[in-house]
């Protein structure tokens, strides 16, 4: 069978399409980089999901909790707390039996304990409160002459945030939020090992390679290949990511424009 | 369901016929039965593997930057591609791929020391065949020997992923320190060696703390992975307490309480995290006090107002 046979047959295996049966013997390494890469489908569609989502709670939270007032701000710090001090790993646990036990009282909310709305809250919930607290340390260190010179100008209320507050806090917050975006897209692979159980085969990258592994037994493959299409994400994210800070910036002279320098710090 | 069920008497002497029980009483039977004390202790393993895994990831790190900041070309690519390799790839890929990989490696080298005379190849397409006397752990080994093999694995896994963590945060500490320093010991006339030992090394503690603070955050919210390796920790006991208990089976009968299991299990690592915010705050307090950083100016602030 050539390759591209294979990559017609098994391209897009992990959301169904294709042949049904997963190869069984004789893995070819065309059959391994194939299934491995149709599986990135779920953690690209994880990630950009969570992300895109998880950007708007994430500001709301930076706003409640760098709030005077209590009732946003205890809210909003338990929420960052809840989410950021414990595992990802037992929150989907968790997350995933609460749904299973809603599912019987209220049969309509089937979709929860799949993995594609389910866990995709958990990762929206999770991604938010990292960001939340990345975007409340920006919104501290935004340049108080910033504030005066807009009250100044008489802005108040919606106009300064808009204007002034909120591209300040993402210029400052960016190189953190790269980092947060590449560990959110690590952790993706986190879904199908926990609770949240594959359907019909139909897995993450992580899951083919660990079929893979499972059963040739030989790790030195499989791996290596998801390590190549997660380096290559990674390199994605870092560009585009980029490019939206070179955006953010284009208004600084040139010479204070350095380019985003990655301290990857590790923030989960 | 496991045979240890009844294997430790009950503590308190009303357990004898659970099903006449109040609630308060059941429930006091019920959390001190045989199988959740193997549960209390799986969170002892935990506690185990953060004391091991620590120190000894540490290590890896001082070796890892170490092995970055050398002048010799192919022991500092080897460091960076390390760091760098251990930080672009999903941690859990690595676990998964080391507990096999180490494995098979301990397995290989036994096996061409024990067994020279073999000659068959050791992969035979889907399989990875060594001689029964290179087996790890024996066949014949007790079960313990068995569970301490895979936690042993387990270790040296975490040490590796979080070494990597650990180098890439000490490598930064290491370029924090003052070029200044170290160009004043060279003026002294120390070598190489020297200067990296009394100067350097003794100085980027204070650099790297908030890094290594982070990373111990992060080593804690990455032990539920034990799970993934094999190991019968907190996340196991917990699916396999919580889980539907027919009546036929167990003297404890109940529906799926999994939910309430993993709800005890985040309650548990909120506990652990907010512990240890504390300690280390009040470490970072201790380094900074009296140092020329923002953090011990506030600190002299303080003091003197």
């Amino acid at each position: 069978m050539s390759c591209l046979q294979t990559i017609q047959d098994y391209g897009l295996r992990s959301i169904g399409i294709g042949e049904r049966l997963l190869p069984r013997n004789d893995f070819t390494l065309c059959e391994q980089f194939t299934l491995i890469g149709s599986g990135m489908i779920w953690n690209i569609y994880f990630g950009i999901m969570a992300l895109v989502t998880g950007y708007f709670l994430a500001t709301a939270l930076a706003m409640g909790k760098a709030s005077t007032n209590k009732w946003l701000r205890k809210p909003a710090e338990w929420f960052i707390f809840l989410f950021r001090g414990s595992p990802l790993f037992i929150q989907f646990f968790f997350a995933y039996f609460f749904f299973l036990s809603l599912k019987q009282s209220y049969p309509f909310l089937d979709a929860l304990t799949s993995a594609w709305l389910g866990a995709l809250i958990v990762l929206f919930f999770n991604t938010a409160a990292y960001s939340g607290e990345i975007f409340y340390g920006a919104l501290r260190s935004i340049p108080k002459g910033d504030i005066e010179a807009a009250d100044a100008y008489g802005m108040t209320g919606w106009a300064r945030f808009r204007r002034i507050v909120w591209p300040t806090m993402l210029r400052l917050a960016w190189p953190a939020y790269t980092n947060e975006a590449i560990f959110l897209f690590h952790a993706t692979t986190l879904v199908f090992f926990s609770a949240f159980p594959v359907w019909q085969q139909r897995g993450d990258a992580l899951y083919y390679a660990g079929y893979f592994a499972d059963k040739t037994f030989n790790p030195f493959i499989p791996y290596p290949i998801l390590a190549f299409y997660f380096i290559l994400l990674t390199l994605v994210v870092i560009w585009s990511f980029g490019r939206v800070n070179k955006h953010l910036n284009r208004h600084l002279p040139a010479e204070k424009r350095s380019k985003m320098k990655l301290k990857l710090n590790l923030a989960r | 369901m496991r045979p240890c069920q009844s294997k430790r008497p009950a503590i308190f002497s009303f357990c004898t016929d659970p099903e006449t029980l109040g609630t308060f009483r059941w429930f006091s039977c019920y959390l001190t039965n045989g199988v959740h004390w193997v549960f209390y202790l799986s969170f002892f393993k935990v506690l185990l593997l953060l004391a091991i895994t620590a120190p000894v990831a540490l290590g890896f790190g001082f070796l890892g930057a170490m092995a970055a900041r050398s002048h010799f070309l192919p022991l500092s690519l080897l460091g960076k591609g390390y760091i760098a390799v251990v930080r672009g790839v999903p941690d859990i890929a690595f676990f998964m791929f080391f507990v096999i990989a180490l494995d098979q490696a301990f397995e290989w080298t036994r096996h061409q020391i024990l067994c020279p005379e073999w000659t068959d190849p050791i992969r035979q397409g889907n399989d990875f065949i060594v001689c029964q006397a290179a087996k790890l752990p024996l066949g014949t080994a007790p079960e313990w020997v068995h569970e301490t093999y895979g936690f042993f694995l387990a270790v040296i896994t975490f040490s590796i992923v979080f070494g990597a963590f650990a180098a890439n945060v000490l490598f930064g500490g290491m370029r924090a320190v003052p070029r200044a320093q170290l160009e004043t010991a060279e003026a002294y006339g120390m070598t190489r060696r020297q200067t990296f030992w009394r100067i350097l090394v003794p100085q980027m503690w204070v650099y790297a703390l908030p890094g290594l603070s982070n990373l111990w955050m992060v080593l804690i919210k990455a032990t539920p992975l034990l799970f993934l390796l094999g190991i019968e920790d907190i996340v196991y006991w917990a699916r396999e307490l919580g889980g539907y208990k027919n009546p036929k089976f167990t003297q404890y009968p109940h529906g799926d309480w999994r939910m309430w299991y993993f709800l005890a299990l985040l309650v548990f690592y909120l506990g652990m995290t907010r512990v240890s915010e504390i300690g280390l705050e009040r470490l970072m307090r201790r380094l900074s006090h009296g140092q020329a950083t923002s953090g011990g100016e506030l600190l002299r602030k303080e003091t003197t107002a």
